[in-house]
């Protein structure tokens, strides 16, 4: 079997910017394994602008953003294998794939990066009433039919969810002459950025339905409407509110999960609430010499940062590959009050660096403070103006203040 | 004179802005966080312009995508799109290289991918 120091599954942002910087920090052998014919992940079917502002300070598409990295890998002495799957992973970071050359064959890394991103939430999830139909998508396969294959699936269109994905469809669909009458959204705010509502639906006048939900979809062989109805303070429906809209397209736009069926098989320990791996600040998993980063890890809004944790993970892992397993000192970082979760998990005081912990504000808070503590003392506190649900935030922890740890640590927002 | 309440869209932080304005002349800006967040407002009250992303076809079948190098009018848009779904784009095909010249002022639309 062949071994390499680092072998990456995935090759979206996070596997090529891992694989540059694991070869660049001397890695000598490095394999990307892609499941898709191209490489760029996600990127591909993004056409839209907004990427890259704060790595690159210009505003590109998504394609020209994962063209920027393809050119540095193919600089490199780098492997890649396209329209490769990975089957499993073991705890010995051997890896099963196949392709249409080999058939199914093995490689082991001395290190694997994880990096499969994520795939969105199903109708299923969801629990809308109605016969299965055809003209029902989730907003990513629409946006793939659209901008990869070029086929427009619907002419008159409702969207259940104002996720980022499902109003830039709208404007997307729009432009190519099909009918978006409704973006309906069950909370009384939009999970999407301010400038996709402005950008996407304004724009064309496209309604956004805050507080509203699809009760029920007709159609025998193909989508022929929607009931939309008012929903109360719990999101149950408000009877006698209903509303019907005649139309030939459903696209749901209902939020993202990592995509960590490989990680369960290899025995990786998974967060709850990320729903990705458990990592500590290198983005070593709970198997040691396997790495996670990107949306496989948790779902990113700006790629710009996915690239960052890529970086550092790619770093890492030829690390690892060079100098194998080392003893840890182990500390939790915990999410309290007003917190949703916190990246990296835990945190090896024997590692070297200031560590950033990643987290997210479980609501709408103003002029807070986010508040570190450790043994019962303060040990950080920074202000902010604003924190919202949709934008990671970070703080950064000093060397000093890691290697002073004692015991756990917590994180939370005082109002 | 009058007030306008805008969002900026130029970055993901989308700040409030207040511009007064006196038929097409700016007197304030407030609430953005940054120049660009001026600059925005200042055509968005005269003319808007946003920079049209879409795709076009290539003689060997690939969807290619495809940018205005610079913003071009709201209005102009869906003009823009039925020229630009008019056009079959030559292959192979490099990065930054134009499509359509000149589709409206000086505008190009070019090629945001490589296509063999
Ligand atoms: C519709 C949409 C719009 C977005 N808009 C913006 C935006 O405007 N600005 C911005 O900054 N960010 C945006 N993002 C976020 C950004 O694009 C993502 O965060 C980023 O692409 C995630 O990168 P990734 O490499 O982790 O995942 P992906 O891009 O999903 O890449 C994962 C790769 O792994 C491969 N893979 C998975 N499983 C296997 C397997 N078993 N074997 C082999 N290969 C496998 C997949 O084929 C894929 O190529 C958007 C995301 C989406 C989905
Ligand atoms: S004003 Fe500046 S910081 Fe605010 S949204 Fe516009 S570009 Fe972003």
């Amino acid at each position: 079997m062949k071994v390499y120091d680092v072998v990456i599954i995935g090759g979206g942002p996070a596997g090529l910017a891992a694989a540059v910087s694991a070869y660049d920090s001397g890695a000598e052998s490095v394999l990307i394994l892609e499941r898709d014919d191209v490489l760029g992940g996600i990127l591909n079917q993004c056409i839209h602008n907004g990427f890259g502002l704060t790595r690159f300070k210009e505003s590109m598409t998504g394609p020209e953003y994962a063209d920027r990295f393809i050119k540095e890998v193919r600089k490199r002495n780098i492997e890649v294998k396209l329209k490769t799957t990975v089957l499993d992973l073991c705890e010995d970071k051997t890896v099963t794939a196949i392709n249409e050359r080999e058939g199914v064959f093995f490689v082991r890394g001395k290190a694997v990066i994880l990096a499969m991103g994520c795939r969105e939430r199903s109708r299923g999830a969801l629990n809308v009433a109605g016969t299965r139909v055809a003209g029902v998508y989730s907003a990513g396969t629409a946006q793939k039919y659209v901008n990869v294959k070029g086929f427009l699936p619907g002419k008159n269109v409702v969207i259940l969810g104002s996720g980022d994905i499902g109003l830039i469809m709208a404007r997307r669909m729009t432009l190519e002459g099909a009918k978006v009458h409704a973006v309906c959204e069950i909370m009384p705010h939009s999970s999407g950025l301010k400038r996709n509502i402005v950008q996407c639906l304004n724009d064309f006048d496209i309604p956004l339905y805050l507080n509203h939900t699809i009760t029920r979809i007709d159609g025998d062989a193909r989508v022929t409407g929607v009931q939309i109805s008012k929903v109360d303070q719990n999101k149950k429906p408000i009877l006698g509110s209903e509303f019907y809209i005649p139309c030939d397209t459903v696209l749901f736009s209902v939020g993202l999960i990592p995509e960590n069926e490989l990680s369960k098989n290899a025995g990786v320990e998974l967060s709850p609430k990320t729903k990705g791996a458990v990592v500590y600040q290198n983005r070593e998993t709970s198997i040691s010499g396997i790495f996670a980063c990107g949306n496989v890890l948790q779902v990113h809004d700006l790629v710009d940062f996915v690239s960052e944790e890529a970086e550092l993970a790619g770093k890492s892992a030829s690390e690892y590959a060079r100098r194998g397993d080392r003893e840890k000192d182990c500390v939790n970082c915990i999410a309290k009050d007003k917190i949703t979760y916190v990246l990296p998990q835990k945190i090896d005081k024997n590692q070297s660096g200031n560590v950033t912990l990643f987290f997210r504000a479980n609501g709408v808070y103003k002029n807070c403070r986010v508040v570190v503590e450790n043994d019962g003392q303060e040990v950080l506190s920074l202000k902010k103006r604003v924190v919202v649900p949709g934008e990671m935030e970070r703080v950064i922890l000093t060397e000093k203040i890691i290697k002073a740890l004692n015991g756990d640590l917590t994180l939370k927002i005082v109002e | 004179m009058k007030k306008v309440n805008l969002t900026c869209i130029e970055c993901p932080i989308g700040c409030d802005i207040t511009v007064e304005i006196d038929g097409e002349k700016v007197l304030s800006v407030q609430g953005n966080a940054c120049q660009r967040g001026k600059l925005y407002v200042s055509n968005e009250v005269v003319c808007p312009v946003r920079v049209l992303t879409t795709t076009v076809k290539t003689q060997n079948g690939k969807m290619l995508p495809v940018k205005s190098n610079k913003p071009i009018k709201k209005a102009d848009i869906f003009v823009a799109m039925e020229k630009i779904n008019g056009v079959v784009a030559k292959t192979p095909i490099k990065i930054g290289e134009r499509v359509i010249a000149d589709i409206f002022d000086g505008v190009d639309i070019i090629a945001c991918a490589d296509v063999e």
